[in-house]
């Protein structure tokens, strides 16, 4: 009996340490379910700004506009409706402060009692207007034509440039800029480290004498410690003003500092990854070498290196995905500028920066939550990407030997 | 003469060796001085910030006078509460994938899964605790959200630990204990667990210093702006440390005028993770063991 009871509680924890192995694979299940979840509904919302109705006449022929192009007639970039396959005639722009051009206080009333029959008025009479209003303020009996936005394509999202999730009357959700922010700042930060992360790996594995190694490895134990908002703050206030100072910047929040917070950031990654890589290296090559009569130098540039390539290649991608989905550092020190960068003394906007940045300002459910959540999935599916690369190489590493 | 050029490209042979040899030194110290350079000026700017009063007083003045106490002791809860949440699952996940997992196609996912939530940027941690524990769960802007979002983002490391610390044990251990009829729980609880703990626990030490520093999870399951008491349940929100030297050093009321203020939560936020490292180091050399931390 009690035997019975014993191998009942040993079933018992072997259930639960069975059950908490699967946490994770779980964890990572949900992670896409909600993710995409949220992400995907960008593409079956309109971008219309909430609330608000873009109505032209109703013998305008023009029944559907996309975002952007609705962004370029309030910007006065296109005037007239022949460029949407509409006549030949001028877009007569308004937006409801205008009003006070067309009726007086009198006829829209004290409390805006009779201004949706005004404006019901107004797009009736006007053959090329296009009209920007509150929904409250739509009649019901309304004798224009509401405009429907086209919902944000893949394509739009992908390769928009323009990033203004707020702006009235059609948000803007082209997402390149970030992207392109992301990786030119991971980009410039890896171009850092590589070469002093590589240096410091082979003193530490080759040419370090033990002492100096028993300093240095706790030393970039430390660093892989120090919270990311402390290296952004230290960014904020040593390394932008010294960038503003050295370029004559009118600021100094701009990609380079991103890059070299980053670069800092990623280096005791690419350190230890690549010294343990070096450290795999069999005696009997590196000695085979000496033998040979190559000095230390030889064999570590034409042995040990090439021997370790995949593990210090391994080394780089982990780097490049810490710098990636870096946060708050970035957030502090890069000037969160969503236009894309063409040099590193320009501020840049990366993904991560955009979804802590506006996230506690995007109301749940909006099409501007969604798209952060879409960023979340792309940001998510660059790190998924740099993770399966990193397990193949390391298998078939495994494989060769 | 054949002897001569022998020495001469000898000698330039040895010309590079030791030109290399400098660079590597250069760059490699040049690691050390930029961790002392932050390092230092952290600590150096932050020193005269602290006080008794600075720890222990409410934030004042739009946060530009008092102390971090709200925030300090909110770290502590996040701290405490995601340990409390990853410690015994990560321990345990890391036991089944080393010793009890078989080598399936199964095991192979789980590790390639934990090798993945490692890699996943701690704003998606955010964004899905946000979903799930502050929406989906219902346990809004709290303790709770935050310490379990933190836990998932703490876990990996905590099973890789553990992994790491039962892969050093050697096997010989394991068949003993099997060959005198113990069972295959008794062997791991009994046996192999006591030798792997101070491993596991030095590791486990380091992660507390991680977790205590990570601001992109909390921003939008439990970190507040501004919210001067203590919390009285799980269910609430509070400050945070990295969150407040966010807050402070960008988007605060007089951003010069809380300058102070920032120096001395960055010079608190650095203390706690030179004391975890400190810790580490000694329990290391206390246990006589090399802990291989990733």
């Amino acid at each position: 009996m009690k035997r019975y009871f014993h191998n009942l509680g040993e079933k018992l924890i072997e259930g639960l340490i069975t059950i908490s192995g699967t946490v994770t694979s779980i964890t990572v299940l949900l992670i896409v379910f909600f993710l995409f979840k949220e992400g995907l509904g960008i593409f079956s919302q309109s971008p219309v700004a909430e609330g608000s109705v873009i109505a032209v006449h109703q013998n305008n022929p023009v029944k559907e506009l996309k975002a952007e192009e609705v962004k370029e007639i309030f910007d006065q970039n296109i005037t007239n409706w022949k460029e949407l396959g509409g006549p030949n005639a001028p877009i007569k722009l308004f937006s409801i402060d205008d009003i006070t051009d067309y009726y007086t206080e009198e006829q829209i009333g004290a409390n805006f009692e009779y201004l949706p029959q005004r404006l019901n008025e107004l797009v009736a009479k006007e053959p090329n207007i296009l009209a920007f209003f509150p929904e409250e303020y739509l009649a019901k009996d309304f004798k224009g034509h509401q405009i429907k936005l086209a919902n944000v394509s893949l394509g739009d999202f992908l390769l928009g440039r323009q990033w203004y999730p707020t702006i009235q009357p059609a948000v803007q959700l082209g997402v390149l800029s970030l992207i392109l922010g992301t990786l030119w700042v991971s980009l410039g930060a890896i171009l850092i480290a590589l070469p002093l992360g590589l240096a410091s790996a082979i003193y530490l594995a080759e040419i370090a004498n033990p002492k100096v190694r028993n300093i240095l490895k706790p030393v970039i134990e430390l660093l892989a410690g120090i919270p990311s908002v402390v290296y952004g703050f230290f960014g904020l206030v040593v390394i932008v003003p010294l960038i503003q100072d050295l370029f004559g910047l009118p600021v100094g929040e701009t990609a380079l500092a991103g890059s070299i917070v980053l670069g800092i950031m990623a280096l005791p990654t690419i350190i230890s990854v690549s010294e343990d890589a070096m450290r795999t290296t069999p005696r009997a090559m590196k000695e085979a070498s000496l033998a040979l009569g190559a000095n230390k130098w030889q064999t570590i540039y034409k042995v040990i290196i090439p021997y370790s390539i995949s593990g210090i290649s391994t080394a780089a991608i982990l780097g490049i995905g810490r710098a990636i989905g870096e946060t708050m550092a970035v957030l502090m020190v890069t000037g969160n500028a969503s236009v894309i960068p063409h040099t590193f003394l320009e501020p840049v906007r990366t993904i991560p920066a955009t979804i802590a940045a506006e996230l506690g300002e995007a109301p749940q459910g909006g099409i501007h939550y969604q798209a952060l959540f879409a960023l979340g999935c792309i940001l998510f599916l660059m790190t998924l990407v740099i993770n399966l690369t990193v397990d193949f190489v390391s298998t078939k590493k495994k494989e060769n030997r | 003469m054949a002897f001569g050029t022998t020495s001469s490209s000898h000698k330039s042979k040895k010309l590079a060796q030791s030109a290399a040899f400098f660079i590597f030194r250069l760059l490699s110290f040049s690691v050390v001085a930029i961790l002392l350079v932050i390092l230092g000026f952290i600590l150096v700017q932050g020193i005269s910030v602290i006080s008794w009063e600075f720890l222990t007083e409410m934030p004042r003045e739009g946060m530009t006078e008092g102390g971090i106490f709200p925030a300090l002791v909110g770290t502590l809860c996040l701290v405490a509460g995601s340990m409390l949440f990853a410690f015994p699952i990560g321990i345990l996940s890391g036991i089944y994938i080393h010793e009890y997992a078989k080598d399936s196609w199964f095991k192979r996912f789980v590790k390639l899964m934990t090798n993945n939530l490692a890699g996943v940027p701690s704003i998606v941690f955010g964004l899905f605790g946000m979903t799930l524990f502050v929406n989906q769960f219902g346990f809004g802007d709290s303790i709770l959200a935050g310490s379990l979002t933190l836990g998932l983002l703490a876990l990996p490391v905590v099973i890789r630990t553990t992994e790491e610390s039962l892969k050093s044990i050697d096997d010989s251990f394991r068949i003993g204990s099997l060959a005198l009829g113990a069972t295959k729980w008794q062997t791991v609880s009994r046996v192999v667990l006591p030798m792997a703990f101070p491993n596991i626990i030095t590791g486990l030490i380091l992660s507390i210093g991680r977790v205590s520093g990570e601001t992109a999870p909390i921003l939008f399951t439990v970190a507040a702006y501004f919210l001067p008491k203590l919390p009285t349940s799980i269910f609430d929100q509070v400050m945070a440390l990295p969150y407040h030297l966010y807050v402070i050093s960008t988007s605060g009321t007089d951003i010069e005028a809380s300058r102070a203020m920032a120096y001395g939560t960055a010079f608190v936020l650095i203390l706690i993770v030179l004391l975890a490292n400190l810790l580490a180091n000694w329990l290391r050399r206390y246990f006589g063991k090399k802990v291989k931390m990733n």
